[in-house]
């Protein structure tokens, strides 16, 4: 018998033009939470696509208890004990939790199912791993973290032993993460061996036992990770030394740039004020961070003053400008950038080129636009220039069709544009969400750097440390309305975690 | 593609459209050849040949192809325009019909008007009912949201209908049951190709000036695209109409736009066609334009490309001219009507096809693309663009 479960030995999977994995070795022991780490695009999803059979290997062997094994297929896969909770669910939302975990092995009398034994065992083993879901609710009906949970059952009902998580943790609020970790940790106790996929180091650092590290599709190594720190870890990761908190000067703000007073926005279809007269200031030479838990008003808000919805009440002001009711143009025009939430949805033009999405909001300019007919030759000197200087990565410079690049540098290309816009207000909307460590330093160090060139910002995150990192001023947002407005020098996470649950509110607010 | 990449000319993505749209027809012909067998397998060679040679067996017939393909390649051009800008304009026979009718109404009562001015007259005519027939269904998407499908469907049997009306009502020939022909004056210029185009019998051809419009239009509509603002503006509202928003791009606005021309386009096509001096007039009758459906066929077939439609509308042509000689072997005119409906249900396979072609490329080596990450699969959405959903809508 084998130390190791689950060994896949020198996998090199090449695709066009690229060596997604080259030459990397990964074993697993029985019983333990072993971590995937690396960047995006360094490869960590391909090696698991291999081992669950979505791919085949061009070279290296996959070895299952000391035994060299084949997987053709994902049915493959299962037949060996190993299953994947994908990062986006595979579930069907209009069956019930009970239906989703024996889609595909029904047990059956004469054609008919039966369920009953189904609902013992799916009672029986979310009890023994407390995995709380209700077996009859609709998938649609139930949480992002429940969903997951289901996920988990569909393994365990097929007897995996052997249990993929790709990066599980990107949907979950901090409390989901805290339960999954813990129930991670139940099923290691319990025998199962799990592989964690992340580029998270908080989390590799709470749950796994081991790490293997990749960069770039190559295999840097295997780690202890009670051995080893966390820098140690992202140096490993990213191949540089990489500073996880933010460097920055005290503000100094100036002058109020853009001013929120009284703004209300209702929802149309439920008639609820999901931004209920929100008033504040941002001023030049400072971050204002608007805090809070996803769903609070966030989106509402930025879009309502950016623009993309209609704003129900109050009024919004540019340099002194009243813009409530001015069109998006408008506000592109006239010193206001918007980094969205959505990058796929809002930012990008995805079957464009990069040097269209580059110049997405001055493409009539002068300078890029002459009696109708745009200048090509513009275009592309300018994509050149924003390609060097923010250091965008793409297989065919500004040709490179916006889609087929990785979403950290479809980011860097949404930021790179909205700051070279040189504006006066410089909104970004969790610009650093799914990214990896690197990028997600670049970024900062980018928007610091915007407000040291005295600019206003208007940053929305749900990541505590970056709203802890970042911020000059926080404003926590609940249910719609500012409850209140912290300085991050003076307050603990715990106590901001306070207001953004709607347990504490400012006086006065 | 800008870049001019060396290597194996297959991981082109024009080359493999361009393969997979001739796997279409080959596929097409296939089909027509096993119908033929089964009607009259003793002929069924001759008639194929006939189909595939009987645009190039004389110079007429080659001037045939050429006007048969004009109102196609219009229509064509009018399906494509849409769709690059995110819209499926499938009210082009209507928009054909109207914009027939007013070139022949212009073409009928207008002779005040001298030779040169009479023509054009028609002309813009067309162009200008088109482009109403087109502007309500973009009128109504823009402010209500309505789908064009729809609307366009309703404003096509509003035209059928109209067209009968106005043609009974104005410029009718009781005798033949259809509309006057137009005057003299205001036919397309041969251009010479009454001279160069004569069967042997020493009949000329109809081909007119109306195919040089055409190319000509479908060459401007490409500048536009490709080349414009408007163009810049009219894709992005294609590809991702919340980006667009996000850009200060006026949603509304551009699918206005895009609908006047192509309705536009598309009544053109019935202009060119009625003003060919082929000696009809429109006929009085309760059915939708042929024409402007096949401009669906040839948009597919063509992948919505302006410069590749001139050559699908060809295709479509050719295999017209190509049935009617095969009419002569006994069989039926419907076998092309099979063979080009088998060829557009395989045209939407293109983009499957041009994938396999894609794979089959890369299993040979030479130089790949670079930019393909599929690693992290999960940050770049599943690749189906608006093109691959698009395509699946059209045949339902």
């Amino acid at each position: 018998m084998s130390e190791y479960v689950i060994e896949m030995c020198n996998i090199t999977k090449e695709f066009p033009g690229i060596i997604a994995n080259d030459n990397i070795t990964l074993q697993l022991k029985k019983g333990e939470i072993h971590a995937l780490l690396g960047e995006n695009g360094a490869g960590k999803s391909t090696l698991m696509s291999v081992l669950f059979g979505l791919y085949q290997p061009e070279k290296g062997v996959i070895k299952k208890d000391g035994k060299e094994v084949k997987i053709k297929d994902p049915n493959d896969a299962n037949a060996l004990g190993i299953g994947m909770v994908h990062q986006h669910f595979k579930l069907v939302h209009n069956f019930s939790v009970l239906q989703n975990i024996i889609l595909g092995v029904e047990t059956t009398r004469g054609g008919l199912l039966k369920m009953d034994d189904a609902r013992k065992k799916v009672v029986a083993l979310s009890e023994q791993y407390g995995l709380r879901v209700d077996p009859d609710a609709l998938i649609e009906n139930i949480t992002v973290g429940m969903q997951q949970r289901v996920e988990i059952l569909k393994m365990l009902y097929r007897d995996n032993e052997i249990l993929i998580f790709d990066e599980p943790t990107a949907v979950l609020t901090p409390q989901e993460i805290d339960e999954l970790m813990k129930i991670m940790r139940g099923l290691a106790a319990e025998g199962k061996s799990i592989l964690f996929i992340t580029h998270k180091l908080n989390e590799i650092k709470a749950v796994a036992d081991r790490c293997t590290v990749l960069r770039k599709g190559k295999y840097v190594g295997t780690v202890n990770v009670s051995d080893v720190s966390k820098e140690e870890m992202s140096e490993m990761m990213v191949g540089r030394k990489v500073s996880l908190n933010v460097e920055k000067k005290p503000a100094q703000p100036s002058e109020v740039v853009f001013e929120v007073s009284g703004l209300t926005v209702v929802n149309k279809e439920h008639g609820k004020k999901v931004v209920d007269n929100v008033s504040f200031q941002v001023r030049r030479g400072e971050i204002v961070c608007i805090a809070g838990i996803d769903g609070n008003g966030q989106s509402e808000l930025i879009q309502a003053v950016t623009g993309l919805i209609k704003a129900d009440g109050g009024t919004v002001k540019l340099k002194g400008e009243d813009i409530t009711h001015a069109s998006i143009r408008h506000r592109n025009t006239h010193g206001m950038s918007h980094i969205p939430e959505d990058r796929h949805k809002h930012g990008l033009v995805l079957d464009y080129p990069l040097s269209y999405n580059l110049v997405l909001q001055s493409y009539f300019e002068p300078e890029y636009c002459q009696a109708g007919f745009l200048k090509y030759d513009k275009i592309n000197q300018y994509a050149d220039k924003l390609i060097r200087e923010y250091d965008i990565r793409s297989g065919q410079g500004g040709n490179t069709i916006a889609r087929s690049m990785s979403g950290g540098n479809q980011q860097k290309a949404i930021v790179a544009r909205e700051i070279d816009r040189d504006p006066d207000l410089l909104i970004a909307v969790q610009p650093t969400r799914g990214l990896d460590v690197g990028a997600i330093e670049y970024i900062h160090r980018q928007i610091v750097a915007e407000r040291d060139r005295n600019k206003a910002v208007l940053l929305v995150s749900l990541e505590l440390d970056e709203v802890m990192n970042l911020s000059d001023r926080i404003l926590v947002i609940y249910e719609g309305q500012i409850v209140a407005d912290l300085d991050p020098s003076q307050v603990t996470v715990q106590e901001l975690g306070l207001y953004m649950a709607g347990s504490k509110r400012e006086e006065g607010k | 593609m800008k870049d001019k990449r060396l290597g194996n000319p297959l991981q082109r993505q024009g080359v493999q459209n361009t393969v997979a749209a001739v796997i279409a027809i080959l596929i097409g012909m296939l089909v027509g050849l096993i119908v033929l067998l089964f009607t009259d397998a003793s002929r069924a060679g001759e008639g194929m040949l006939a189909i595939l040679t009987g645009g190039l067996t004389d110079l007429k017939n080659m001037g045939q192809v050429l006007y048969y393909a004009t109102p196609l390649i219009m229509t064509g051009l009018s399906v494509g325009f849409a769709k690059k800008t995110g819209l499926f304009n499938i009210g082009a026979p209507g928009q054909y019909m109207m914009g027939a009718f007013a070139a022949v109404y212009v073409g009928v009562k207008w002779t005040f008007l001298p030779a040169g001015l009479h023509c054009i007259a028609a002309v813009v005519a067309a162009c200008l009912f088109g482009a109403i027939w087109g502007i309500l269904p973009g009128l109504l998407k823009a402010w209500r949201g309505i789908n064009e499908v729809i609307t366009c469907i309703m404003m096509n049997y509003i035209a059928m209908s109209m067209s009968n009306v106005l043609i009974r009502s104005f410029i009718y020939d009781r005798a033949k049951n259809q509309s006057f022909r137009p005057a003299e004056t205001a036919e397309l210029p041969k251009m010479g190709f009454d001279k160069i185009f004569v069967g042997e019998s020493g009949t000329p051809s109809s081909v007119n000036a109306g195919i040089v419009v055409a190319i000509v239009l479908a060459i401007v509509v490409w500048v536009v695209l490709e080349k414009t603002k408007t163009g810049y503006e009219l894709k992005a509202c294609g590809f991702n109409k919340d980006a667009a928003k996000y850009a200060g791009i006026s949603e509304k606005r551009n699918i206005v736009q895009a609908m006047i021309i192509s309705g536009a386009l598309a009544g053109i096509g019935g202009g060119l066609n009625y003003l060919a001096g082929a000696g009809t007039g429109i006929m009085v009758s309760d059915t939708l334009a042929q024409q402007g459906f096949d401009g669906i066929a040839v948009a597919l077939l063509g992948m919505s490309n302006p410069i590749a439609i001139i050559f699908t509308g060809i295709l479509m042509a050719y295999l017209t001219v190509g049935g009617l000689a095969m009419q002569s072997f006994g069989f039926v005119s419907q076998v092309i009507t099979i063979i080009t409906s088998v060829i557009v249900y395989f045209a939407a396979f293109i983009l499957f096809f041009s994938q396999i072609i894609a794979k089959f490329a890369k299993g040979r080596g030479g130089e790949q693309n670079a930019n393909a990450e599929p690693g992290d699969s999960g940050q770049i959405p599943p690749a189906q663009g608006p093109t691959a959903s698009g395509e699946g809508g059209e045949q339902a």
